[in-house]
């Protein structure tokens, strides 16, 4: 992300005014001295005020990552000595069809779900942007979903309102179709739960539409005079201007969309089930960690799972080169 | 409604503003877009109108009236509900989840806005790398500290205290906040610090007497959020917390919802309102100020 590099170009003017007070005083130590006393000061605040992000950074996240790796080439139980295996738990895991179809699910819950949710969000972020005045309104009815999505509240909302004769079945039988419950049926399962991810489109839509109100109006002017059609404006005006967004959007809602828990694991009670539907790549992994207690096995799905999202974000980044468009100035 | 025109000049630029090809079909279009957007909302709103009507239901309405309207209407639920689950209050969860997002915020604050201090306005060495690490942080699924974290903490002998569910909060763990504070702290004019550094002011002094008071908005943004998510969270007491009189509501929820679904629903349906309650009010209240510290945060990214 761009942040990083400026981070280092923003504390700059610091190093300027600390030269600045430096050198007027003539009478006082040479200046390579007090700015080293300075360095110095500088790193012990530095440090100071960091100490608590780096004690949970190493003890927290950096240790906790090291022992994971570790795991992952062991067979662990809690309770006896961790037994090394090699590359045993990653040749099981290929070769386990739970795995795989929890690896099935999960992608086809990513893959579809998130491009849905995205275009959505911004669907109605434009819609939202035609006008200000109450747009304010809508905006935050349609965020509330977006905080309390991933509760548990939510998802016993939610099997009620799939079940048989529940609200969604009575009311698509209006129109003939009758599915009866969507809770039990291994088809519609997943449809159920990535209508509760689309539902939740609130979050990525306020990020777009702070990005429309970016975008400067004489670009649409100059395409108007261009002759350039509703369409038009919308490829070559708003999609480009818009993509740092998107690709943020995209980024966040990918790798969130990768952790869904609580409300699969409700909406099945903790089963995985119908047919395994539900078993979403964290629920697996806590079964298989706090109920089978195969903490190594776990550890090695954990570690898969860090790998791909590593090469998703990777890819990301790396095409965002090609259609992400930062402006002249970035800010 | 709007008269066309002068508003073009006055309000900021949105593309298409209504009314540029006459006054009658900005009128029209403005009608649509109130209809289409409180059609929308009605649709997105639904569950939770849903939700709050059916806690009214008996039980026995269940899977037989899959309206809006409760066909004999009963605070019977409310009262069930309040009597608690296994010998536990229902008061208690409620309890027990105010103590650990209190926790939560308070430690989310303190070292979130200590980090960002750090990583906004203080240079030192090995800063960029550290922030290009706690920018990592923000992606990496937490997958991978379950398990070690787990195991830690059971060493620890911290299983079933809530140390695990806050200890993380008071580390800033949460890079989101960190990040969040650090751009509006670098948005801040440097003059102030600058000045109170000549008049010999050091960091702690600038960091409390300056800093916080003016990052006002973003902490209170991360304490709503942090609370938010530390009400809703299910995977770290799910994990932790075994011993019924300490669930929080969500691990609670559970409990009804798995030793009364089938017979009591309107109980389940009664305590996931309750437990919403908290999370919605905060909503209303605070809803420029959530939906404001999204939009930077994405917009900034």
């Amino acid at each position: 992300m761009s942040t990083a590099s400026r981070a280092t170009s923003l504390s700059t003017p610091d190093a300027v005014a600390a030269a600045r007070r430096g050198t007027p005083s003539p009478a006082g130590p040479p200046p390579s001295a007090q700015k080293k006393r300075l360095n110095r000061r500088e790193n012990l605040a530095g440090y100071g005020f960091l100490a608590p992000w780096l004690i949970g950074f190493f003890a927290l996240t950096v240790g906790p990552m090291a022992i994971s790796l570790y795991l992952a080439f062991t067979r662990y139980n809690l309770f006896t000595d961790p037994v090394w295996v090699g590359l045993d738990n990653f040749e099981r895991l290929f070769a386990d069809p739970n795995y795989i179809q929890s690896v099935t699910i999960t992608l086809v819950y990513v893959l579809v779900g998130t491009p849905i949710k995205l275009a959505a969000a911004l669907a109605i972020a434009m819609l939202l942007n035609y006008r200000d005045r109450g747009a304010a309104f809508f905006r935050s009815a349609f965020y509330a979903p977006s905080l309390i999505g991933a509760s548990v509240s939510v998802a016993i909302v939610w099997r009620a309102m799939f079940s048989a004769e529940g609200p969604v079945d009575s009311g698509l039988s209006l129109f003939g179709i009758r599915l009866g419950s969507w809770v039990g049926n291994v088809d519609l399962v997943v449809p159920m739960l990535i209508i509760l991810a689309v539902w939740q489109f609130g979050a990525p839509m306020v990020i777009f539409l702070a990005g429309l109100k970016q975008v400067p109006h004489e670009l649409y002017e100059a395409a108007q005079m261009d002759g350039a059609g509703p369409m038009r404006k919308f490829l070559s005006v708003t999609l480009p201007m818009l993509s740092p967004v998107i690709f943020f959007n995209l980024l966040l809602e990918t790798i969130n969309a990768f952790q869904i828990f609580a409300s699969a694991f409700i909406i099945s009670n903790g089963s995985g089930g119908p047919g395994g539907q539900t078993n979403y790549y964290t629920v697996y992994l806590y079964k298989r960690a706090f109920a089978d207690l195969q903490m190594g096995y776990a550890s090695a799905m954990a570690w898969v799972l860090l790998v791909v999202v590593a090469i998703i974000a990777f890819v990301l980044f790396r095409t965002s080169k090609s259609w992400v468009h930062y402006g002249g100035d970035t800010k | 409604m709007t008269t066309s025109g002068d508003i073009t000049v006055a309000g900021p630029a949105t593309p298409e503003r209504e009314g540029r090809t006459g006054n009658r079909r900005g009128r029209i279009n403005t009608i649509v877009w109130f209809v289409v957007l409180g059609a929308l909302t009605l649709l997105v709103l639904y569950p939770l109108i849903w939700l709050i009507f059916s806690t009214f239901k008996p039980s026995s309405e269940f899977g037989s009236n899959s309206g809006l309207l409760p066909e004999s209407p009963t605070l019977q639920n409310y009262v069930k509900v309040a009597e608690g689950i296994g010998g536990t209050p229902l008061w208690r969860f409620f309890a027990n989840s105010l103590l650990i997002a209190t926790l939560a915020v308070v430690g989310t604050l303190i070292s979130s806005a200590m980090a960002a201090y750090a990583f906004g306005r203080i240079r030192f060495r090995g800063v960029s790398l550290y922030f290009a690490a706690m920018i990592g942080t923000l992606l990496l699924p937490f997958h991978v500290l379950i398990i070690p974290q787990y195991i830690l903490f059971q060493k620890l002998d911290l299983v079933d205290t809530y140390v695990p569910l806050v200890i993380g909060k008071f580390l800033a763990i949460e890079a989101f906040f960190v990040f969040l504070m650090v751009q509006f702290i670098r948005n801040l004019p440097r003059e102030m610090d600058e000045a109170a550094r000549i008049d010999g002011a050091g960091h702690i002094r600038i960091f409390v007497s300056i800093i916080l008071p003016l990052i006002r908005p973003a902490l209170v943004t991360s304490a709503i959020f942090s609370f938010i998510w530390t009400w809703n969270d299910f995977l770290g007491p799910l994990l932790y917390v075994t011993s019924p009189e300490k669930y929080p509501l969500p691990i609670a929820l559970r409990l009804y919802n798995d030793a009364t679904s089938t017979s009591d629903y309107g109980a389940t349906v009664a305590v996931s309102m309750l437990a919403l309650v908290p999370i919605l009010l905060f909503f209303i209240v605070f809803q420029r100020f959530l939906v404001a510290g999204v939009a930077t945060q994405g917009l900034k990214g």
